[in-house]
Parts: structure tokens; C-alpha cells; sequence
């Protein structure tokens, strides 16, 4: 059985994370950040993945990294969600990573991504379940040509993992594609239009296996990001709750709102549990297949019910630009569409647990 | 040699003194009692060797390799779970010599009686009358939803000793003779057809003063023991995957594929992710406790099966299609043995209602988890500073 506990050592790396970001990343900076030209947070992400070698947990020390594994990466991303932050940690230094992992070629941009010095996307829409079709570019001659959108993170990335139509991933530098910002609902983790004009590129690997490997892994953790989102809505609509006075009474003390509250806290637990089955899953390579699907299908609805409720029990104030929690809604919104809806991982599961449709 | 170890060798050498195939069930049940091993965390002299409790595992283990017979603990859950904390923390050296060892053995079968049918979620209410005379306490009133109350030889009580105080100071704990001629049972049939519970009434029974449990007006905190216990053995459940109610559903769903429809699929999916995300919450619960460092996930385990085993019957039922029109038995008896997932779909759909109601309904443990987990306020209390006896009822 899974260890769904974390390690003293998991609960120091938290601390440290968490404390990051209490001074580096507050919600009002992130606010006036999405307005701004540049909505991600460069000196952030070169603190976490320079300073703090965050960006490498997941690559084995002989290749440039940390040589930690899954369970560590979702501590990060529990923290990060909780802040919202607009960093490229998930698309970086866990879905691109595992698709040069994958890879038999690109251990100098594994060594490059792990380090923090570059960051990288995989070009894949960030819709796609693992195991769903994808969009490809057509390869000739070298060099790539097409267009592929909905690729978060594109803004900031140095360099993308092209999947092409001869069954290759192919590594493009940026300043050889064009990068289209598209207006997305998700303020801190923009999507991007990226147009190829025969844009050279470098063969790296087989795109079928990489492209797995990397969603499956992305999936997986981004349940922990999820349940980051889920334990900041109810913490802080708790705090607001136990604060806010209407009729002579604290709020919080009405009883229709405190069974909200409560399952809202029994869904929270719930999703800690999945969470961490898939983050220890995917470390330990066994029974991965499943126990992502599981916490996927849970994590994205109980991370969106966490913030509409948020929303709705702080009352107008929650609905103000002002107030951080649309940070969170927008956040796990679109969360519920990455890399699979719960439907697409419970359509998934009908296979690996052989419940199979009519 | 550590803890583990030396237990493990202790409890080979039991089974080499008392081999399981040479000797009677109960000479070995009680020989494991003397020997310590009945339950490891209890002290020597009682069952113990006052080790941690994760160690009993190290024991069953064993036995449970050299075939040993066990205690049958579903069948005497109430004494195992409930009676026997609340008599180790609160019994005299008397009461614990005298009523441990055969609770233990299952050779006294024990029983609760608690809610009353004007006591239930406000069990601090109850209104059963203990006046004491002489060495004896003369007990009048009425339980209700007493399982095992036909087979049990000792029941745990809680009554009125102080009419004129507020309600939570003015009650006693007891052990009651259910051999007493003042106490009649009569079983207490329920909509799956079955009367798996009793009421009991309680007519001028005598119990000693040296079966009080804890002090004279101080019931409901030793109740408090009993009523945690109960949901310490609630949330130590270990499952595997499809372990629950699921697995029935689930192994129908692959054996009869005439049956399926896509909206029962999509429903069929999404209880089963909650099904094994429960399982997980679970272990996860497990795992803390193991570790020393128990959450407050315990309170929302209960609410979380209860939800489920009520929606994953009722799914079942309406899998089942026209079979889902039938039912197999509706013969009133009185089972030993309740199994959730026995019987059929139409049974568990039945049963399953109950799951929210007994031992807390799903609405009061909300409210507990919203002050106890969450700190929001309490429900506004008329109840507090009111003697017992004037109170609304």
C-alpha cells in the first residue's frame, strides 16, 4: 500500500515553499501582475528553480537534478496552488521534464530545465488527456511547419517539445517559432497560439511514449496543485466566516453554512488522499495508470466547487477583482480541463478497471 | 530484541504450549486471555502486556497462520469496541477481574443501552430514571436500537441519577444485568423486513452500586469514552480496492453487460472514483494513526461511507432492472450478524438508509465537524444552565 503520509522531510520542503511565497507572492502582486504585459513571475521562478533547485526534483542527480521524485514535486505544487502563482513549475519542471526523461536525446536540455537556467513546454494543448489524440506539425527536410494552440506557459518558454508527424518529438528555441499570448480564462497560466515556419528542429525522441509519460505525470501532480487551490478556498472562507458579522452573529454560525463548510472540509481531506496516492504512484511506477485516472476524476470538481464556494460564501466582496478568490476559480477551472477532464480520466478508468461502457 | 520480535516469539511459543488443532476453542480463548494476548495495548493481568496497540497486528498475524480459532469480535463488537475502553479507563480492579475475560472470549455477549426513543441526536437528554436504595440502584425507562440486546448477558447503561441538575451533569454510568427480571426485550423490526435491534424496557431493575462505572453524576463524560471508541473502531477499517459496497455493483456491472445503459455508466464511474478515493482517506487515516499523529479525518470517514453505500445500493437496485422490482426475503428474524453487503441489492439499498442515522446522524456530525475540525461557531445552546427536569419535551 501507497504511503499517503508526508515525510518530515516533504514537511520541511512545504515550509520552505510556503514561506517563499508568503513574502515573494502576494495576491495583490499577482493581481497587478495579469494586468501587466508580463503576467508570470521571472524572479519568483529564478528563486524556487535557481535558488531553492526546485526545477530539478524529478531529474536523477547524474543528469543535473535533485534526484527526488514525485512526492516532493506535489509538495511544491500544493503551495504553489494555494498562491496561485504564476510560475511554469508544472509545465517546466514536471511535464516537459518528463517528456526529455522519456527521451533518448536532450539530456543538455534536461540539465538545462533541472538547473533552472531555461525553461521548457511541451507543445501539446493543455487540454490533452493522456492516452487523447493530439495535434501535430508537419516535418520536412529538418524543419517543422504548422500551428499548435493552447500550449500554457509558451510566453516564457525558451524552448518547446514539438510532437511532428513523423513520430518525432523535436526540440524548437523559441526565438525560431512565433508566440501568440491568447486571451485565457487562466490569467496566471496563459495559453499561446505557436506558429512554425519551418522552424528548425531537433529529433529528441519517439512523440507516442514522451507525450504519455508527460501528460500522465502532469495529470497526476496537477491533482496536488488542485488540492493546494481546495485547502486556500476553505481555509480562507473559514477565517472570513469566523470574521464576518451579519445579524449580531458571526457568520460561520449559521448552520446551512457550516454543513457547507464541513463537507467542503470532508471533500478537502478526501482529495489529500488522492492526491497523494497518485504523487506516490507515479513515484514508485506501480498501479500509476489508476491511481492518476482516480485522482483526476476527483480533484477537478472538488477544486472548483472549493472556489464557487469561496466565491459565493464571501458574498460581494467575492466577487470584486480586488479579492483574490477569482485568482483561484479561473485557476481551477481551467485546471478542470488540463490534462483531461474528470470525465475523460472516468472514461479512462472504464478500461483500466474493466467497467466498461454499455 | 525489539518490541515486535519479542511478541513475536512469545506468541509462538503460546502456540507451541496450546497447539490450535489439540485444544478446545475456548481453553485456547482463555489461555491467550492469561497469556496476554487477547489484546496487547491492555495492561498484564488483563488480556495485556501494555504494549502499543499497532503491536496486536504482530500477534494476529501469527495465530491467524497457525489457524487459530478467534474471538468472533463481529459478533461481539459492542463489548470489544465500546465496553471494554469504557471499563478499563473507568472499572475498578473488581470490575475489570470480573467482567474483561469472558467479554473477551465472547462467552458474555454485551450490549448498549443509550438512545431512548426521546433521546437520540440529544442523547444528554435521556430520561431513564436510576434512584438509588440502599447498595442498589432501581433503574425505570426505556432504550431503544439495542442490537444484541436478546443475547447479551451484561449491557452498558446510562440513566438519570439527578433530575434537578442540567442534563449533561445529572447522569450515571452503569453495568446492567440483562438477566434481571425487570428487563424485557422485544425485538424492533426495521424496513429491511429484519429486526436486527431491540427495544428494551426497563422496569424496577436492581443494579448493585458496585456495577456503577465512574462516579455518580459523571455518565456522560465516562460515556464520552465509549462514544470515541466507537469511532476509533469506525475509522480503523482496512479495505482493498472494490472492498465496500462497490464490489457487488461493480462484479454485476462485468458479469451482465445486457444490463448496462450509459447513464448508469457515467454514475457507475463516478461512485466508484469516490469509492476508492474514500478507500484511500481511509488508509490515509490509518496511516496516522499508526504513525502516532491522528487527524481529525475520523469524524467524516462515517459521513463519507454513509453517502456512498446509500447511493451505490440505490444504483444497484436500478441496475438490476426488472430483478430490481424483487426482493429476496422480507421473513421478520432476528440475524447474530449484520452484514452490509450481504443479501441482496434491495437489502443494501434498505440497510443502507440506516447508515446516516445510527451512531450520529450525518447532520450532527457536520455540525461536529464544523466546530470541532473547522472552529466555526457553536449552535446556539437553550439547553445549558436548565435543570433536566425542565426542559422542553
Amino acid at each position: 500500500m501507497s504511503d499517503l503520509l508526508y515525510s518530515e522531510e516533504e514537511e520541511a520542503l512545504r515550509a520552505a515553499v510556503r514561506d517563499l511565497l508568503a513574502d515573494h507572492c502576494d495576491a495583490a502582486g499577482v493581481i497587478a501582475r495579469t494586468e501587466s504585459d508580463a503576467p508570470h513571475d521571472s524572479s519568483l521562478w529564478k528563486t524556487l528553480a535557481d535558488g531553492m533547485g526546485l526545477a530539478g526534483l524529478l531529474v536523477p542527480e547524474d543528469r543535473g537534478g535533485q534526484g527526488a521524485t514525485h512526492r516532493e514535486a506535489a509538495v511544491v505544487l500544493e503551495e504553489l496552488g494555494r498562491a496561485v502563482a504564476p510560475v511554469p513549475y508544472l509545465t517546466s519542471a514536471v511535464v516537459a521534464t518528463e517528456a526529455l526523461l522519456a527521451c533518448r536525446d536532450g539530456d543538455d536540455l534536461l540539465a538545462e530545465l533541472a538547473s533552472g537556467r531555461g525553461i521548457g513546454v511541451l507543445a501539446v494543448g493543455l487540454h490533452t488527456a493522456p492516452g487523447a489524440a493530439f495535434a501535430t506539425v508537419r516535418a520536412a527536410d529538418g524543419a517543422l511547419h504548422g500551428e499548435l494552440t493552447g500550449i500554457a506557459d509558451a510566453a516564457v518558454a525558451g524552448v518547446l517539445l514539438v510532437p511532428a508527424d513523423d513520430g518525432g518529438l523535436y526540440a524548437v528555441r523559441a526565438d525560431a517559432v512565433t508566440v501568440l499570448p491568447q486571451v485565457s480564462l487562466d490569467l496566471t497560466r496563459p495559453v499561446a497560439r505557436v506558429v512554425l515556419d519551418g522552424a528548425p528542429g531537433r529529433r529528441l525522441g519517439d512523440t507516442e511514449t514522451a507525450v504519455h509519460r508527460a501528460l500522465r505525470a502532469g495529470a497526476g501532480l496537477l491533482a496536488s496543485e488542485q488540492l493546494g487551490l481546495a485547502d486556500w478556498s476553505l481555509t480562507e472562507t473559514v477565517r472570513h466566516l469566523k470574521d464576518r458579522t451579519q445579524f449580531n452573529r458571526p457568520v460561520g454560525g449559521f448552520q446551512a453554512l457550516k454543513h457547507r463548510l464541513a463537507q467542503l472540509w470532508l471533500e478537502t481531506v478526501s482529495l489529500r488522499a488522492a492526491a497523494r496516492g497518485a504523487a506516490d504512484a507515479l513515484a514508485a511506477g506501480e498501479d500509476a495508470d489508476v491511481a492518476v485516472a482516480v485522482a483526476q476524476a476527483y480533484a477537478a470538481p472538488v477544486a472548483v466547487r472549493a472556489a464557487e464556494e469561496a466565491l459565493q460564501l464571501h458574498g460581494g466582496i467575492g466577487m470584486t477583482w480586488e479579492h483574490p478568490v477569482h485568482l483561484h476559480l479561473k485557476r481551477a477551472k481551467a485546471d478542470s480541463i488540463a490534462y483531461g477532464t474528470a470525465g475523460a480520466h472516468r472514461e479512462a478508468l472504464a478500461e483500466l478497471v474493466d467497467l466498461r461502457a454499455p | 530484541m525489539t518490541d515486535a520480535a519479542a511478541l513475536r516469539r512469545r506468541t509462538r511459543e503460546f502456540l507451541s504450549a496450546h497447539p490450535p488443532a489439540d485444544t478446545g476453542r475456548l481453553d485456547f480463548l482463555r489461555a491467550r486471555f492469561d497469556a496476554g494476548l487477547a489484546w496487547v495495548h491492555f495492561p498484564e493481568g488483563l488480556g495485556g502486556l501494555g504494549l502499543p496497540r499497532s503491536l496486536q497486528a504482530v500477534v494476529d498475524a501469527e495465530l491467524e497462520a497457525a489457524g487459530a480459532p478467534d474471538n468472533d469480535p463481529r459478533r461481539i463488537g459492542i463489548g470489544l469496541g465500546m465496553a471494554a475502553p469504557t471499563i478499563l479507563q473507568y472499572g475498578t480492579q473488581e470490575q475489570k477481574r470480573r467482567f474483561l475475560k469472558p467479554l473477551w472470549t465472547g462467552e458474555e455477549v454485551w450490549c448498549q443501552l443509550f438512545s431512548e426513543p426521546g433521546a437520540g441526536s440529544d442523547l444528554a437528554a435521556l430520561g431513564t430514571r436510576a434512584v438509588r436504595e440502599g447498595e442498589h440502584w432501581v433503574v425505570n425507562g426505556q432504550k431503544v436500537w439495542t442490537s444484541s440486546a436478546h443475547l447479551a448477558r451484561w449491557a452498558i447503561l446510562i440513566a438519570r441519577t439527578d433530575p434537578d441538575v442540567p442534563k449533561h451533569r445529572g447522569i450515571t454510568y452503569f453495568v446492567c444485568d440483562m438477566t434481571d427480571p425487570g428487563v424485557e426485550v422485544r425485538p424492533l423490526r426495521q424496513i429491511t423486513g429484519e429486526a436486527e435491534f431491540n427495544e428494551v424496557f426497563l422496569t424496577g431493575v436492581r443494579v448493585p452500586d458496585a456495577h456503577r462505572l465512574g462516579e455518580v453524576g459523571d455518565g456522560w463524560r465516562v460515556a464520552q469514552t465509549t462514544l470515541n471508541n466507537e469511532r476509533v473502531a469506525i475509522g480503523g477499517m482496512r479495505l482493498p480496492r472494490e472492498g465496500g459496497m462497490i464490489g457487488p455493483v461493480s462484479k454485476t456491472w462485468r458479469e451482465r453487460p445486457e444490463l448496462r445503459t450509459h447513464d448508469l455508466h457515467q454514475r457507475l464511474l463516478k461512485l466508484w472514483v469516490e469509492a476508492e478515493v474514500a478507500r484511500l482517506t481511509g488508509e490515509r487515516l490509518r496511516q496516522q494513526l499508526v504513525a502516532g499523529q491522528p487527524g481529525p479525518e475520523g469524524a467524516g470517514m462515517k459521513l463519507a461511507f454513509a453517502r456512498l453505500n446509500q447511493e451505490i445500493s440505490g444504483l444497484e437496485v436500478e441496475l438490476r432492472g426488472e430483478e430490481g422490482l424483487l426482493y429476496d426475503d422480507w421473513t421478520m428474524r432476528r440475524p447474530e450478524l449484520v452484514d452490509f453487503t450481504g443479501r441482496d441489492a434491495g437489502y443494501r439499498y434498505l440497510r443502507s438508509k440506516g447508515n446516516s442515522i445510527e451512531g450520529g446522524t450525518s447532520e450532527v456530525l457536520l455540525n461536529i465537524v464544523a466546530e470541532r475540525v473547522l472552529g466555526l461557531p457553536a449552535e446556539p445552546r437553550t439547553d445549558k444552565d436548565v435543570a433536566w427536569k425542565d426542559l422542553a419535551r
